[in-house]
């Protein structure tokens, strides 16, 4: 009986950790976003196509059906097709450019019939497991140069595509794959350097290019002492000086020219540089609002008055986290901090465990999306990071991004399992 | 291997990392507790429920005050956000510069509780902004009642109700800004009964400003209790008619019933129509009505003193029996063109000598001012003038005079009569009944409101008592009488010496100086009167009571320089007994002519 083998197998080798994981916030996402459309008079009927928990429920069914058969086809095709599915994911994104639909200023859907998909969901699966091949095939390549050109290559390029569709939520989620290349090698100097050009970006957008200035001229003059001695330092100090100076006024720039108004909005808010609560900071002062009145117990399931009043914007997509804040309270936060920090904590831990190096390239690579994710989302939406539209993993309503994340998390347990 | 290292940095990482988010959402949700009161400022609007006003009746159930709807536009200046100001300033007529006054007047008074923007908007701009709430956040309306009028009439004694002042609230907690309040007449002295009890309605409020439904199931909410209605004790019919005859003249007509004490009329001329005091034209025409040189916002029956003139005489007739200083058989002469005081005469028309009946039918100066005399030098009873004037005073206001009634008339005057100190230092101490005796037949220093006459004609009519004068017959229900005031208040006075001045009263009517006051089949006690005034021509003024063995109501009127009493004031006088007793009036040319009359 081969077939009952194979099923033991199944369920043995799976890590059943990982899929409670995702069970759990499935299910908290569906009852979250059948409690946004709750009106409540009673006319919420459970099976109804034109509200969103009804079309979730599908994309939930579908899911689960696309995680039986990731979990039943070879490991081997996953690695096989790697590359093929990250072209043809990047040409999808690509026609979206040309025929897409507009969507909250984004140009990143393809509508089929009575169904959008969103291609650049795809592509960060996609993006991860071509990495991980590549990383895993490419260890033999003697030129270690071209190795890190193609790997920036393969993630410079989704990115590249994400900004010209206006998605730069999307985009800026690429950049988690600093975490698996910090893992496999990548000097904490890049990290550091990093870090610098963030808080030198911060200084000149919240106060003015003069105060970065002023510190990147001492810390210069600082390391001009401190290496006077050293021709060659020197000569590399002035050129990290300059580099830094261009680099600040280019901030400026960018911000200035770079930005659609609203986005610039969006980071004077942050920034606390403007206070205009009825205004352009509506939108996170109401979110705020939504989860602060929850209390430690919340409001209770179906009661949250901020969302069911609409005050909240995006509130089943992008704010979701409000409608569990407000309902659910501080309980309710930490049940979901809990649920991602156990999943993420366990695919870091199974990808470092793994022997197979693939499996551990593709494993941070998730793992840091899912973190991206999560910290970004959660975070613009209790006003620590600026407004940045992208969902909260398996919670958020949408059918391209549950099945983009169920895929992503179901490949990597299956390859754990091999 | 190395990097393995680096997986314990990036657990460390993530776990700060998550700490910090869980540190950050404490605070907000757990430690700051602003943002619950912000959603409820959000989503939660209190509204206030104002009750219908009760409505007011006459004594034979017509009605005289009821409700119109009206809508008031609230602001809550928190929940402002940009607007089409152009565009409600369109709708509501205004001005940008007093739609900035208003909002920055309703953010100084609070800026989470809705203030009043614009009072009494109407149905059409109501159903205009109600369809665009959503274009206008912050901003709500509210329904509530208006007071409204079916006849223009009574306005002194219905009074008027309008917005709270600064005072009203601080006097009583139970006001807000914007409420209303009954300023004066029924709408003062009733209003904990009109008024009924606000209620509270919480609602939800979304993001459009618009209301989608009670909050928590309405469980919060207070339902407004309405204001109880009331029966007054006026005739609706006599008043209207009492003003039409009143009509271009100035003076008073108060009517009572003298077994209850029940004011059946009470008209001060000019008046206005109570209509003019509603709604958003209030403010106009109240200062319109406040410059009014004719002051028709005077409540003359009540607030003016008037000398009383001869009608006076019944009082000090009583007096002068009590006092033992007259019998009804005594006797005084009258020749020589009146009462001599030295050189200074009290004119008369040689009457001859005439005792207390006579005297009164032709309301003979001599007579009375005799007998003033001799009940203020009246020393076997009193040491001294003082004493002898105090006795009189006492007696007097025993039959309701220098009081207010105190009941629910708004404004009561006290009048004005002297007392002994007075005269003590303005004659340096040097008096007698002479010096003051020009107010035995109504002159000199008396001045007394129409009430207080009409409540002493009560007194004789009731023989020797009254019940304090009221308008309000009935609250909540017809038959639920307001006892109240129904307590009898007796005078000093024996009950037999009525019986003497009534006799008196019926002959002026049959064959003496008020017969113009006959009414076909109705027995008719009057008293004519012609008050001297500084300012012109005499005040015409008739004191009746009707039918005068069973007197079912007392009336006393007073016209301004009417003249004397037979000409205007005895004819009003006696055709409202008239209407009053018969319901109708076929004296249709005498009341043509008296309503014609304009003695402006």
């Amino acid at each position: 009986m081969p077939k009952l083998d194979s099923r033991n197998k199944i369920s043995k080798g799976f890590d059943v950790r990982l899929i409670c994981y995702y069970l759990a916030l499935v299910a908290i996402g569906w009852i979250t976003i059948y409690s946004t459309c709750y009106i409540p008079d009673g006319s919420t009927p459970i099976f109804d196509f034109g509200q969103p928990y009804s079309r979730q429920m599908l994309w939930i069914g579908a899911a689960i059906v696309l995680a039986v058969v990731i979990l039943l086809i070879d490991t081997g095709i996953i690695q096989h097709y790697a590359y093929f599915f990250y072209l043809f994911c990047l040409l999808l994104m690509i026609l979206v450019i040309f025929v897409g639909a507009e969507i909250n200023g984004a140009k990143s859907w393809i509508r089929i019939g009575a169904f959008s998909i969103q291609p650049t969901e795809f592509m960060k699966v996609a993006t991860a497991l071509a990495l991980a091949k590549f990383m895993h095939e490419g260890k033999t390549d003697t030129q270690r140069r071209n190795v890190w050109l193609v790997q920036i290559g393969l993630i410079a390029v989704p990115v590249i595509v994400a900004l010209l569709q206006h998605d730069a939520g999307s985009a800026l989620v690429f950049f988690s794959f600093i975490i698996l290349f910090y893992r496999e090698g990548l000097s904490a100097e890049f990290l550091v350097f990093g870090i610098i050009a963030a808080a030198l970006a911060i200084i000149t957008l919240k106060w003015n290019e003069t105060y970065s200035i002023a510190l990147i001229t001492a810390a210069f003059i600082g390391f001009m002492i401190y290496n006077r001695t050293q021709k060659k330092k020197i000569r590399r100090n002035i050129i990290v000086y300059v580099a830094s100076i261009v680099f600040v006024f280019s901030v400026n720039f960018m911000y200035e020219h770079g930005l659609e108004p609203h986005q610039k909005g969006r980071i004077d808010t942050i920034l606390g540089k403007t206070s205009d609560p009825l205004g352009a900071d509506f939108n996170l002062n109401q979110s705020k609002i939504a989860i602060g009145s929850g209390g430690m117990f919340g409001k209770g399931y179906l009661k949250g008055t901020q969302t069911k009043l609409k005050f909240v914007p995006e509130q089943s997509t992008d704010f979701i986290f409000c409608a569990i804040g407000e309902e659910w309270g501080f309980f309710g936060t930490l049940v979901v901090f809990g649920l991602y920090g156990a999943l993420i904590f366990r695919i870091l831990k199974l990808s470092e465990k793994q022997r197979n190096p693939f499996v551990r390239y593709y494993g941070y690579g998730i793992a840091g999306i899912f973190i991206v994710h999560f910290f970004i989302n959660i975070g613009m939406t209790i006003g620590l990071l600026p407004i940045i539209g992208i969902p909260l993993p398996f919670i958020s309503y949408g059918g391209s991004s549950l099945w983009a994340f169920t895929m992503m998390l179901f490949c990597f347990i299956k390859l754990n399992d091999n | 291997m190395e990097n393995s290292k680096r997986y314990y940095i990036i657990l460390a990482a993530l776990g700060i990392l998550l700490l910090g988010y869980t540190i950050r959402l404490f605070h907000l949700q757990v430690l700051d507790k602003s943002y619950r009161r912000k959603a409820n400022e959000n989503a939660i609007r209190e509204k206030t429920i104002h009750p219908a006003r009760g409505f007011i009746y006459d004594r034979n159930d017509s009605l005289l005050v009821y409700n119109d709807a009206a809508y008031d536009l609230m602001v809550v200046p928190n929940e402002l956000r940009n607007f089409d100001t152009l565009e409600l300033c369109r709708v509501l007529d205004l001005n940008i510069e007093e739609v900035r006054k208003k909002i920055e007047k309703a953010t100084k008074y609070s800026k989470t509780v809705p203030s009043l923007f614009k009072q009494q908007i109407s149905k059409e701009d109501y159903g205009y902004l109600q369809e665009k709430m959503s274009e206008f956040p912050g901003f709500f309306v509210q329904s509530r009642t208006l007071r409204s009028y079916p006849q223009p009439i009574a306005a002194h004694i219905l009074g008027y109700v309008s917005e709270v002042d600064e005072q009203d609230v601080e006097n009583d907690p139970y006001y807000k800004m914007g409420d209303y309040i009954g300023k004066s007449g029924i709408e003062k002295a009733y209003e904990p009964v009109l008024r009924g009890v606000k209620g509270k309605q919480k609602v939800l409020v979304d993001v459009h400003n618009r209301e989608v439904g009670p909050y928590n199931n309405g469980e919060e909410d207070i339902v407004a209790v309405p204001g109880i209605s009331i029966w007054s004790t006026l005739d609706m019919q006599l008043q209207r008619y009492g003003e039409e005859l009143m009509s271009g003249k100035r003076g008073a007509i108060v009517a009572i019933e003298p077994k209850t004490g029940e004011i059946l009329c009470l008209v001060s001329s000019p008046n206005y129509d109570p209509n003019l005091l509603v709604g958003t034209a209030r403010p106009k025409n109240y200062g319109k009505l406040v410059m009014d040189p004719e002051k028709p916002l005077f409540n003359r029956a009540l607030q003016a003193a008037y000398p009383p003139g001869s009608t006076f005489k019944l009082a000090n007739g009583l007096i002068a029996l009590q006092e033992h200083i007259i019998t009804p058989s005594s006797v005084y002469s009258c020749s020589g063109g009146g009462y001599h005081i030295g050189s200074h005469v009290v004119h008369c028309h040689n009457c001859g000598g005439l005792n207390i009946y006579s005297a009164i039918q032709r309301s003979c100066n001599t007579f009375f001012c005799r007998a003033y005399y001799n009940i203020l030098s009246n020393r076997t009873k009193y040491k001294n003038i003082d004493e002898a004037y105090t006795a009189w005073l006492d007696l007097m206001s025993s039959m309701g005079f220098l009081q207010v009634f105190d009941t629910d008339l708004p404004y009561e005057l006290k009048g004005r009569i002297p007392t002994a100190e007075y005269f003590d230092k303005k004659y340096n101490n040097s008096w007698n009944g002479n010096t003051v005796v020009s107010m035995g037949i109504g002159q000199g220093e008396a001045a007394v409101t129409p009430l207080q006459m009409a409540n002493m004609l009560a007194v004789i009519a009731n023989k020797g008592y009254y019940i304090r004068p009221h308008v309000v017959r009935a609250i909540g229900h017809k038959d639920s009488l307001n006892t109240q005031f129904s307590n009898k208040i007796y005078s000093k006075i024996e009950p037999r010496h009525f019986e003497t001045v009534l006799q008196g009263m019926k002959m002026v009517v049959t064959g003496g100086t008020g017969r113009g006051a006959q009414i076909p089949g109705i027995e008719v006690a009057g008293k004519t009167g012609t008050a001297q005034n500084p300012h012109g021509r005499d005040h015409s003024v008739f004191a009746l009571i009707a039918p005068a063995n069973d007197p079912q109501i007392v009336i006393f009127c007073l016209v301004e320089n009417g003249g004397f009493g037979a000409t205007v004031a005895c004819p009003i006088a006696s055709l409202m007994a008239e209407f009053y007793l018969n319901r109708k009036v076929e004296r249709t040319d005498l009341e043509h002519r008296m309503k014609e009359l304009n003695v402006r």
